[in-house]
């Protein structure tokens, strides 16, 4: 059967046979949690609470003015012990609050299960700003605040809603679990977003390694009236760009939103998260995060409070084997390897990543096979830039269009020389950016 | 501006308590050891030793049949090939002082490539002589593999047609029934046959290989089982000799329709001289072919309509060692002019 897709992009092993069959299950709250007071792309929060101030499980505890922010809440009841610069995963310190548990059992936790709004009667501002406060970021990876995504300009009308439920990364389950498990709570949360977004057409897009979520979604999807697509499994079928190409064979200009095309897409963590802000006003303070490869010893799906650090998560899965060179917060693809297992639990966290494979390769000279170009999902020249990158030449690279690598790092993977193309990328993004910057200032 | 001053003297002592007392212990045995780099963190298997070693590998049949028509010959041929390019190599890394790259294949290719184009009764001598030049002029001199221009087979059987133009093109007698009657110690090629002396070759022959020529070139149906063999792989790109093949069966066919008393038929084309084995093995070849879609079928293109013209018009009775040097050439032009179209690009 032929599956729609995008042109180009390369098959990794998917491995996604250690977590798929495993249900979610919760990670007990953990006795200390590290709330980092930037969780996503935009301005960072400002903290409300003071060192010594007890918070409340929900409790907003750094927040900001700026549009594109989104608010933190605090994920266990506590006391705040110390607010300062620590290690995030994302690789660098950053400003957290750190909150200890108090020693007595909390009694009030059944407490805030009990509300249930009936959405339809609520207005999109209001819906909007349940978003907004309940601090929903996208939850596939990017950490885009959702309130931003779901207000688009004027000029720019939206005719179409895809939930993506492709989760291309290798290893990663969580949105698979969710999709399995709890397909109505996800396309609630769709609804809520169209409705939003004042959008009729309604897609979900699923990766065909994934039968039994396009089942179960199916069948759920029905009384919605949403439209379940199964694309093929390929890397990176779940970048925004690459997922409304195969669903609606719509092209995102180059250096365009899919909001150029009428499209606005977000992961179906989100809306399940949505529909949670939404229904039950609860903010967004736990995520599912799977937790696998071959470098631990019990592979789960947990739900987990976020601010949790990973070495607590990684001991509930029965810690890593001794081989274990590497840890990823993110699938392999796109991940981020981590040094210090005290890094906290992130909005972002989709997975944690343990890996015993890292060899260690010597790059060779480019033998010109051509690989990373037919691989190149944004048909670049990935050679071509790194190599431009490599010797400086910025504007040439600008010129061959560096900007619009997406960084799914589909080049570097195929590379037989072992060449990092996708990292020199990135170098030259950068200073291609800094250089714009100057020139506009 | 306030609350950075306010904040800032709280966070200071605080990390501190986090880390362990002494660094220099966590130093001395750390509890473990995460290795950091940069994503992706997944790489595929296939690697620059996997492909040079699938195209040695695919060259197996054509060399099996050359040592079947040309006997021991053939075997020392490629050996000596073989050895005077590992030398080449070896003594090429030592001046350079880098590491020893003969483990990567491409010194070996370039070896057995250079020995199947050469006639069977080529002096050893001369052809090793070929093999060094291929080695060192070929690709060494231009910073090693990945950074030659030239095809270094190729450019080493320039070097030999240019010294030896005579020994180069003396072609003996596969050693098969057909040949045992005739007096002659060489014969010609069918190319060569056909365009001096318009005598045609039987086509069953050809496929199969007994027939005069190069030690590899002859046995058409070995090169196919290689070359589909390295497509399948996909350590080779199919565009390549699709178009070559493609190009030359139509520009051959019109030239054969206006005058077939003139000019041979496409078929006669594609089965003589080394046009299948340089359509797969030498054009083919990752460095010096474009490295954009496009590209490579403006390059198998070019060395098709370069084929037929020299073949036709020129004074050499083949042309596919030249239309690939030349195409070779172009390469970094049509990689510049090829560039994709990028995703969401506007047409212009």
């Amino acid at each position: 059967m032929k599956f729609p897709t995008f042109k180009s992009g390369v098959h990794p092993r998917d491995n996604k046979h250690f977590t798929e069959s495993l249900p979610i299950e919760i990670l007990p709250e953990p006795k200390e949690v590290f709330i980092p007071l930037q969780q996503h792309i935009g301005a960072p929060c400002k903290p409300l609470v003071e060192v010594g101030e007890e918070v409340k499980k929900g409790q907003v505890v750094g927040s900001t003015d700026a549009f594109v922010s989104s608010p933190v809440h605090a994920t266990i009841n506590g006391k705040v012990k110390a607010i300062g610069r620590y290690p995030a995963p994302t690789g660098s310190k950053i400003q957290m609050i750190h909150i200890v548990a108090k020693d007595e059992e909390d009694e009030q936790d059944a407490v805030d299960k009990d509300i249930e709004t009936d959405w339809t009667a609520l207005s999109v501002e209001e819906l909007k700003d349940r978003i907004k406060k309940a601090g929903i970021v996208g939850l596939g990876g990017a950490a885009f605040p959702t309130h931003v995504k779901l207000s688009p300009p004027e000029d720019k009308p939206i005719d179409t809603f895809i939930l993506n439920g492709c989760e291309c990364e290798p290893f990663l389950t969580a949105d698979h679990r969710m999709m399995v498990e709890n397909p109505d709570k996800i396309l609630t949360g769709m609804a809520i977003i169209m409705k939003v977004l004042g959008v009729k057409e309604g897609y979900v897009g699923i990766e065909s390694n994934k039968p039994d979520a396009v089942k179960k979604m199916s069948a759920a999807a029905k009384d919605y009236g949403f439209n379940i697509i199964t694309v093929k499994t390929k890397y990176p079928q779940g970048a925004e760009k690459m997922l409304i190409k195969a669903v609606k064979n719509r092209k995102v200009p180059t250096g365009g939103l899919p909001m150029d095309v009428g499209a606005v897409v977000q992961n179906v963590g989100t809306a399940a998260a949505v529909a949670n802000a939404v229904i039950n006003e609860k903010p967004l303070t736990k995520r599912i995060v799977t937790v696998t490869g071959n470098g631990i010893k019990e592979p789960k799906n947990l739900l987990v409070t976020i601010g949790t650090k990973f070495s607590d998560v990684i001991e509930h899965c029965g810690g890593l084997v001794d081989e274990t060179s590497q840890v990823f917060m993110g699938g392999p693809m796109m991940g981020i390897a981590q040094f210090d297992l005290a890094v906290p639990v992130i909005k972002a966290t989709s997975g944690i990543v343990c890996t015993t494979d890292y060899k260690q390769v010597e790059p060779l000279a480019c033998i010109g096979c051509g690989g990373c170009v037919q691989a190149c999902p944004m048909f670049l020249m990935p050679t071509r830039l790194a190599r431009l990158s490599y010797i400086r030449y910025w504007s040439e690279a600008d010129q061959m269009g560096i900007m619009n690598c997406i960084e799914c790092g589909s080049c570097a993977y195929v590379c037989p020389s072992n060449i990092p193309l996708v990292q020199w990328i990135r170098v030259g993004k950068q200073k291609v950016y800094e250089i714009q910057c100057e020139l506009v200032a | 501006m306030s609350e950075i001053e306010e904040n800032k003297p709280k966070p200071e002592p605080k990390p501190v308590e986090k880390k362990k007392p002494d660094p220099r212990k966590k130093l001395a045995k750390p509890d473990k050891m995460l290795i950091l780099n940069s994503s992706p963190h997944l790489h595929t298997t296939k690697s620059v030793k996997s492909i040079m070693w699938s195209v040695v590998i695919a060259l197996f049949p054509a060399m099996a049949m050359a040592i079947y028509y040309f006997g021991l010959p053939a075997v020392w041929m490629i050996l000596t090939c073989v050895a005077a390019a590992l030398g080449a190599e070896i003594i090429m890394n030592l001046m350079k002082g880098e590491k020893i790259t003969i483990i990567d294949g491409s010194a070996i290719i370039t070896g057995i490539l250079l020995a199947l184009t050469l006639p069977p009764s080529f002096r050893l001598t001369s052809a090793a002589l070929g093999s060094i030049v291929a080695i060192t002029l070929g690709k060494h001199i231009f910073g090693g593999l990945g950074y030659n221009i030239f095809n270094p087979a190729l450019l080493g059987r320039a070097f030999l047609q240019a010294s030896f133009p005579v020994a180069m093109t003396t072609w003996s007698n596969p050693i098969t029934p057909k040949f045992e009657n005739t007096d002659a110690i060489s014969t010609a090629t069918p190319l060569g046959s056909f365009k001096f002396e318009k005598i045609f070759t039987d086509y069953s022959d050809m496929l199969i290989g007994n027939i005069g020529g190069s030690l590899g070139e002859t046995s058409a149906i070995a090169v196919l089982i290689g070359g589909i063999f390295l497509l399948i792989l996909k350590n080779a790109d199919w565009r390549i000799p699709v178009s070559i093949l493609v190009t030359v069966t139509i520009f051959g066919s019109i030239f054969w329709m206006l005058n077939p008393a003139q000019y041979p038929d496409p078929l006669f084309h594609i089965l003589s001289g080394g046009l299948l084995f340089g359509a797969f093995f030498m054009a083919t070849d990752m460095v010096t072919s474009p490295i954009t879609t496009k590209g490579a079928w403006i390059f198998g293109i070019g060395i098709g309509i370069l084929v037929v013209i020299i073949r036709l018009f020129g004074g050499l009775p083949e042309g596919v060692m030249y239309s690939i040097l030349l195409m070779n050439g172009a390469t970094p032009l049509i990689n510049r002019y090829t560039r994709p179209r990028i995703f969401g690009e506007s047409k212009k």
